[in-house]
């Protein structure tokens, strides 16, 4: 075996119906969240709300999102059935998002606050700016 | 007994080397994708006026000027999960050597692909071809979205003689982005099924029966799952929020 120049590699069990099974349950599961997704995106259209509830919508919205994604990456890519050291190269450079998010939406809301504070007109104009962006 | 991993004479990661390849092609995908949306992010935040998706998408092909807020684009994304399943049935279907199963299920994936690429074709001409009445430098033209003009701004103070509102232009960036990045998704969908179609014609073949295994419709699958991933969160960032 040490002598061995083959990369070796261990199979799973090929799994029969109990596979199947856990691909219409997670069919189910991606589809009930969609329709809850665009349940909550219709009733912020339909119905007048205030802006605190708005964005506590939009939240649960995201994080229904991050949910499918973990579905779909664990269940549909069989990332959950890889070794523990593996999926840790994928998982921990995504880590790198959160700054990524954070920083960049705060940059754009800065933005705004800035051009609004010593451009008054920019509150009642869309195209601050003559309309650049 | 504990397996040694990194002992030696094994695949530390326990897989082969051209899916570990996919793993880390596709995370780096996903950075470049990030990094779109959240530049569409950081400019959506610097706005302090953004049009209502439920506004902009609201067609259905043959159903006229029926306001159907996102129905098409649900449609869309169903189209794709669907497709996502049979992808993974069809991976399935190679774990057992199952050549005919491979062969069905690759073909409703190739289907899904391509249906999904109409839905696209026919909601960008919709939004191309659109035909607003907005005001413009005290004018009103009749535009669509396009990557320089943007016809979904704030509703004007005057109505026109049908009681119809008038609305504005809006902010340039929304056509950039949206035909920028649902371009690129689309562009991933379409060799996505390029690569499946090549897949099913290398099975027909019988190529990884004499190969003894079908790794190749795993790793077309991973790449087809994460174009399905993208979407999730291009549905998020430009439909529903």
């Amino acid at each position: 075996m040490e002598h061995s120049v083959q990369e070796v590699t261990f199979h799973h069990e090929p799994g029969g119906n109990e596979v199947v099974k856990k691909i219409i349950k997670t069919t189910i599961i991606l589809s009930v969240i969609t329709i809850i997704e665009l349940g909550m995106g219709l009733a912020m259209y339909a119905f007048p709300m205030a802006a605190g509830l708005k964005l506590f919508l939009k939240g649960v919205i995201v994080i229904l999102s991050l949910l499918k994604a973990f579905y779909i990456v664990g269940v549909f890519m069989h990332l959950g059935e890889e070794i523990k050291t593996l999926i840790m190269t994928i998982i921990v450079p995504l880590l790198l998002f959160i700054w990524f998010i954070a920083a960049f939406l705060w940059d754009g809301s800065s933005w705004k606050v800035l051009r609004n504070t010593y451009n008054p007109k920019a509150t009642t104009e869309v195209h601050a700016e003559g309309g650049k962006y | 007994m504990e397996t040694k991993w990194w002992s030696g004479g094994k695949s530390p990661f326990n897989v082969e080397y051209g899916k570990l390849m996919m793993w880390y092609f596709l995370m780096s995908d996903a950075f470049t994708f990030g990094a779109f949306l959240i530049s569409y992010g950081t400019i959506r935040f610097s706005q302090n006026y953004w049009p209502d998706p439920n506004v902009v998408f609201n067609a259905f092909p043959f159903a006229g000027h029926a306001n159907l807020p996102l129905a098409f684009v649900s449609l869309m994304t169903f189209i794709l999960i669907v497709s996502s399943v049979t992808m993974v049935l069809a991976v399935h279907a190679g774990h057992k050597n199952d050549k005919a199963g491979v062969i069905k299920w690759m073909i409703w994936t190739i289907i899904g692909g391509i249906a999904f690429l109409s839905c696209q074709a026919w909601e960008w001409t919709h939004l191309i071809m659109g035909d607003h009445a907005v005001l413009v430098n005290g004018q009103i033209e009749h535009i669509g979205t396009t990557v320089t003009r943007n016809p979904w701004g704030p509703a004007a103070n005057i109505a026109a003689h049908d009681g119809h509102h008038i609305g504005t232009t809006g902010p340039v960036a929304f056509g950039g982005y949206f035909f920028g990045i649902t371009g690129f998704h689309g562009f991933h969908v379409l060799s996505g099924v390029v690569i499946n179609i090549a897949m099913l014609i290398m099975t027909m073949n019988g190529v990884f029966e004499r190969r003894g295994h079908y790794l190749m419709i795993e790793k077309a699958g991973l790449y087809w799952h994460f174009v399905d991933l993208v979407w999730v969160f291009v549905f998020l960032c430009f439909y529903l929020i």
